[in-house]
């Protein structure tokens, strides 16, 4: 075990990443080891070496096609469910390798939860979009099962609008309100991680807005990754930032800091003139 | 100037000729219809339903043949219905669309589906009735339909799997679902409307039967004890009737009106239980 994986006794002092100072300060939870996907002769991105902390909010932003999706899906195997796709390289989580084969890949994705761009919820009623999960999960107790539908729509702020039709199709929701269920169905299964796949892209702006603040507000209690294209919403709400480019026809990392290193004082020429709009 | 007369009378040709094709369709149907309801609709009562065929059916009812074609068509259910239902989760869940096995597979049924149900017939008289020794019996007849109608479920049930949305799958997935509990409580469930349809149309096709049921489940018009009993399918007692029987073409009539209804019954029911399902469950 390196250094690294140390728990940190200082406390953390900032959010927004506003006074981290480098070093980092947090512990990390995942470490990507130069890791490499390809879907068959395509390479969708060539070793990305990324470290991620734990309890913040870490951003990947870059243009379209620089392999910012397809590396959050490695980081909860769901790269599994394509038959062409192979991934090289390690991924440490919590100091084991997830990309070993034989990894317990369904508690796996039950510890790192993965919003889609798209709202999914299951073609079933809101309660059993929480349930069904739950009691795949070994959650069986009605009583309890009851409980934690309460508590996770209270924390995405969705209880005072579905309490009254727990019982109605999922589907019947709002854009913004499926998300928001998605994000509560993942939580319900007690992440340590949830990744984030443009998870307000296909959103209207004052639905974006509610999605935006619960997922900062869950930044203390849960090690997030957002892929996002709104350069506003990195600044807004991420710790850190690390930026994606396509360099060779395989997206590659550039640059990762701090956020307000990253958007003040960009190292990389790609990153300066990314920020600025005159790139990407 | 010429040239727009000659569109416009394209159009005309093109709108007489779809609309006469569709009334002569329509007035076909209504005709043997009507024709069915005209013949029939005089002897249909609560005793022709209730009454056992008296001399060799020109009088009497048709209680013994309404029991022996419910219970062909519950055999034949029972036993294609899980048949299918394996089948059809296995090549859209399991095997790539493009993959060899699934290839062959699908192929065959679409050529069982063609096979002329005669050919079932002698099929089933063959295997069921003489190698297991079943006989002219209600189990032969079930069975032999159970073959006929297997292409039918099985493709029904697999394009209504692989018609839904790969989000459902990989929302799933992502939750750290097993395949059983994704395929059990969330796609088969949302797949009902097409399983549905594929059952209706399977209950036309096996309740439609006759060639396939003459050879298998026999002739015998007396109300059967078991499945290992002779039983007359529906079908087969208007073909008698209108066919063997001088004097029958009443209660042939009758017959096949109460066919025609009862196929009625079940196809409404059974898409307003899916319509039902549906709005529980997905709204569009």
């Amino acid at each position: 075990m390196s250094a690294l994986h140390e728990p940190v006794m200082t406390p953390i002092t900032s959010v927004n990443g506003d006074d981290l100072p480098t070093p980092l300060r947090r512990r990390l939870l995942i470490e990507a080891n130069c890791v490499t996907l390809c879907y068959g002769q395509h390479t969708a991105f060539r070793d990305i070496t990324l470290p991620i902390e734990e309890n913040s909010i870490t951003a990947l932003v870059g243009p379209s096609g620089c392999g910012k999706s397809s590396f959050l899906s490695c980081l909860n195997r769901l790269t599994d469910l394509y038959k062409q796709c192979k991934v090289t390289g390690s991924i440490l989580f919590d100091g084991d390798d997830i990309l070993r084969p034989n990894v317990d890949v369904l508690n796996l994705r039950r510890r790192v939860g993965l919003i889609f761009q798209k709202p999914n919820p299951l073609p079933l009623s809101i309660r059993e979009n929480l349930t069904l999960p739950l009691r795949e999960h070994g959650h069986g107790n009605t009583a309890e099962l009851n409980r934690k539908v309460e508590s996770v729509l209270v924390d995405v702020g969705l209880w005072d609008e579905v309490r009254d039709r727990l019982d109605s199709p999922a589907l019947a929701l709002s854009g913004g309100q499926q998300q928001r269920l998605c994000i509560a169905r993942a939580i319900a299964l007690e992440p340590d991680v949830l990744l984030l796949d443009e998870p307000c892209s296909a959103l209207d702006p004052i639905s974006s807005g509610v999605v935006e603040d619960r997922i900062a507000s869950l930044r203390d209690r849960y090690t997030i990754v957002i892929v996002t294209h709104n350069l506003a919403q990195a600044r807004r709400i991420a710790d850190t930032t690390a930026l994606l480019w396509v360099r060779d026809g395989a997206g590659h990392l550039v640059e990762y800091a701090p956020t307000r290193e990253f958007f003040e004082s960009p190292q990389q020429e790609i990153t300066a003139a990314y920020i600025q709009g005159a790139r990407g | 100037m010429a040239k727009g007369r000659w569109n416009r009378w394209r159009d005309a040709i093109v709108a007489v000729t779809t609309w006469t094709a569709a009334i002569l369709v329509a007035v076909v149907f209504v005709w043997l219809l009507a024709d069915i309801v005209i013949g029939g609709i005089a002897k249909l009562s609560w005793t022709f339903l209730t009454e056992a065929p008296r001399d060799a059916g020109r009088a009497g009812g048709i209680a013994p043949i309404l029991v022996s074609t419910a219970l062909i068509l519950a055999v034949c259910m029972v036993a294609s219905v899980p048949l299918s239902l394996a089948t059809a989760i296995l090549l859209a869940e399991f095997t790539p669309a493009d993959g060899i096995f699934g290839r062959v597979v699908r192929r065959s049924l679409d050529v069982l589906a063609g096979v002329p149900s005669i050919v079932f017939g002698l099929f089933g008289y063959a295997f069921f009735c003489n190698t297991l020794g079943l006989g002219f019996s209600i189990l032969s007849g079930g069975l032999t339909l159970a073959c006929m109608v297997l292409p039918l479920l099985i493709r029904t049930t697999e394009e209504g799997m692989r018609s839904l949305s790969d989000d459902y799958r990989r929302a799933a997935a992502a939750l750290g679902m097993t395949r059983t509990t994704t395929i059990f409580k969330v796609l088969l469930p949302a797949a009902l409307p097409s399983l549905i349809v594929g059952l209706i149309l399977s209950i036309g096709r096996a309740s439609a039967e006759t060639a396939a049921l003459i050879f298998t489940s026999g002739y015998v018009d007396r109300m059967p004890s078991s499945l290992w009993d002779s039983g007359r399918a529906i079908t087969v007692h208007i073909l008698d009737l209108a066919i063997n029987v001088p004097g029958g073409t009443e209660n042939a009539y009758a017959t096949a009106l109460v066919l025609v209804m009862a196929l009625l019954i079940i196809n409404s029911v059974a898409s307003w239980l899916g319509q039902r399902w549906l709005r529980r469950s997905i709204v569009r």
